[in-house]
């Protein structure tokens, strides 16, 4: 029982903090990075647990925004019908794109998932049908409660707060399943886990399928709570790129390093942006990637690894840590 | 062959020797320590934004450009090899891969904050005029480009092959360790072959600005293109960068004339996803 009184204080903190923050900023900042964690979890199940780095899962949260908004603009439903709608399409394009982009190892899968991205964005800002440069929009006045169009964002920072749960849920079933250490083994070393007799590449791509519907979902809420979708917010590389150095400044393949690095990245991002304005979105990204930088210099395995090996150093056991993903790749 | 077309593949062939240039760059790198370096198109940006910058200050055109561009990129490359990529290396996949990515946001966006996200041309007159050659009009400054792009991979190769140096960078790229114990250092060898590979992209972003928009985010669309041309040519081939660089020029060109300018990236990045997923050996290597 006694280990389970920490966390439990932790998720009654994460419950209560809109009500002890209740300014309208504190309250979005709290949506916001909560969102942002559900995204960067369902990357790390593909990119931290696998070591499969994909810059591409822009296109899966695409087609989460897409079609919650594509079901308001085209059909008049409520948004919420767009999420089957979108993870089924999501875990689709992940099935055919991942045979044979999986295949490829290392740099070279990065550098496929990238041209995905950047071909998906081309052809979808030209396609009509997804509104082209300009994009779908949401309902702009809620005609019920299932369009689940708030002003405030108390609702969102619950409803994001569940579906994190949830992913977090589906994760760490899967990371202490035999698929878990499947996908550790392949991390490791790919040659080695084929020749002990995991099955590879259908973990690989069951993980990216996994990984693909849950994206789709963080990129529905998203477009939920903007009201709309266009190529830049609902394609652009730099939210892949969002989600793979949240992952990896908090600690890829940990089940909280998204969260963590959600929590120190979005308010980084949403302070500089209100006290810079729009000239502080240049310097924003200069900071991420400055931050970037120096994770891959001096800290791959992410705070989260570093706090567990100064926990250890402190502890009686000064016990060698691994870091997430620190063994070498052939 | 309508002479249009013909004038359309000269411009392809030209704009593809400076593609050939920098790509050369990133197979240079890939071969000799098997990263791939994501902030290259970034490279390729503060090259043109150098050339910018000389031409605002001193009013000097390509010529001043293209030397100063290759020095300053230099500098970076030999800076960024010892200060991320030594130790990166030695690290996970995801720090390699994150390495480089982070060192290209860092360059983009430092660029686009002290610059502005505006495109910008150097004008018009810095290298002018037009050539009409056996009916085809061809501008100076894209064939001015194209020819010294040439000539600089011609001999960016011939220093591989046909020199001391190149012979060292060779040996350390078949194995590190064998050279070292042949007394020669490895560290010094791969700083070299980064100085090498940012100077080209320095000239080639030089080259290049001089009729092409400039802007902050173009790296990440001339990133694209020379892992399309790497991955044609076979990565780690520097005369197949420059064959595959001379294709993809044309490709580009032939497509925007043909289906429209907004499709050109479109079959570009498809031709290279093909490539990726059925030969990953490129256009001239052996399966």
């Amino acid at each position: 029982m006694r280990r389970l009184i920490w966390p439990s204080v932790a998720l009654a903190l994460v419950i209560a903090y809109p009500l002890l923050f209740s300014t309208p900023f504190q309250q979005r900042l709290g949506a916001l990075i909560l969102l942002y964690a559900i995204a960067a979890s369902a990357w790390n199940i593909v990119g931290g647990y696998a070591g499969q780095v994909s810059v591409g899962h822009v296109v899966f949260f695409g087609c989460g925004a897409y079609a919650s908004m594509a079901a308001y603009s085209h059909f008049a439903l409520p948004p919420l019908v767009g999420i089957p709608a979108g993870i089924i399409v999501s875990v689709l394009i992940a099935a055919v794109i991942g045979v044979p982009t999986l295949r490829l190892s290392g740099h070279y899968f990065s550098m496929a998932t990238i041209a995905v991205a950047e071909l998906v964005r081309l052809i979808v800002t030209n396609t009509e049908f997804l509104g082209a440069a300009v994009g779908l929009s949401g309902p702009t006045v809620p005609r019920t409660m299932l369009d689940l169009s708030f002003t405030s964002a108390l609702p969102y920072y619950y409803l994001f707060l569940s579906v994190l749960l949830i992913t977090l849920g589906i994760t760490w079933w899967m990371a202490n399943s035999r698929m878990g250490f499947y996908l550790r083994a392949i991390r490791d070393s790919e040659r080695a886990a084929r020749s002990l007799g995991a099955p590879a590449s259908r973990t690989k791509l069951y993980a990216f399928m996994l990984s693909a519907g849950l994206t789709s979902v963080a990129g529905a809420l998203y477009a939920m709570m903007f009201g709309f979708v266009d190529p830049e917010s609902g394609l652009g590389i730099l939210i892949s790129v969002k989600m793979l150095i949240m992952a990896a400044l908090g600690g890829a393949g940990l089940l909280f390093g998204p969260l963590v690095g959600a929590a120190i990245l979005v308010p980084l991002e949403e302070i500089s942006n209100n006290l810079l304005g729009g000239k502080g979105a240049g310097l924003t990204f200069v900071v991420y990637g400055a931050i970037i930088v120096l994770i891959a210099r001096f800290q791959p395995g992410g705070i989260l690894t570093l706090i567990k090996r100064l926990w250890a150093r402190g502890g009686k056991t000064p016990e060698p840590t691994v870091a997430a993903g620190a063994t070498h790749a052939p | 062959m309508s002479s249009i077309l013909v004038q359309v593949i000269v411009g392809g062939l030209l704009l593809g020797a400076v593609y050939a240039l920098f790509s050369s760059g990133l197979t240079l790198i890939w071969g000799m320590m098997n990263i791939v370096n994501f902030a290259h198109g970034d490279f390729v940006m503060l090259g043109m934004y150098v050339a910018f910058v000389v031409w605002t200050l001193l009013g000097a055109g390509p010529f001043l450009g293209a030397p100063v561009a290759a020095l300053v990129l230099a500098t970076l490359g030999i800076i960024v090899y010892f200060g991320l990529i030594r130790s990166v290396m030695k690290g996970p996949m995801l720090a390699q891969i994150l390495g480089t990515f982070g060192l290209a946001l860092l360059l983009r966006y430092s660029v686009f904050w002290g610059f502005g996200a505006n495109f910008m041309t150097l004008p018009e007159n810095l290298v002018g005029g037009t050539f009409d050659v056996l009916g085809i009009r061809i501008q100076a400054s894209r064939l001015l480009a194209g020819v010294v792009a040439l000539l600089v991979t011609l001999g960016l190769h011939l220093l591989l092959t046909r020199t001391s140096l190149g012979s060292k960078m060779l040996a350390v790229a078949e194995d590190s360790t064998a050279a070292q114990l042949m007394g020669i250092r490895p560290d010094t060898m791969q700083a070299i072959a980064w100085a090498i590979a940012a100077g080209a992209t320095g000239i080639a972003g030089a080259l290049i600005a001089t009729f092409f928009y400039i802007a902050p985010t173009v790296g990440e669309t001339l990133a694209i293109v020379a892992f399309v041309t790497v991955s044609l040519g076979g990565f780690g081939s520097v005369p197949g960068a420059l064959v595959a660089g001379l294709l993809i020029g044309v490709i580009e060109s032939v497509s925007a004339y043909w289906i429209g300018a907004v499709y050109k990236d479109i079959v570009v990045y498809s031709l290279f996803l093909c490539f990726l997923w059925f030969r990953p050996q490129g256009l001239m290597g052996k399966s």
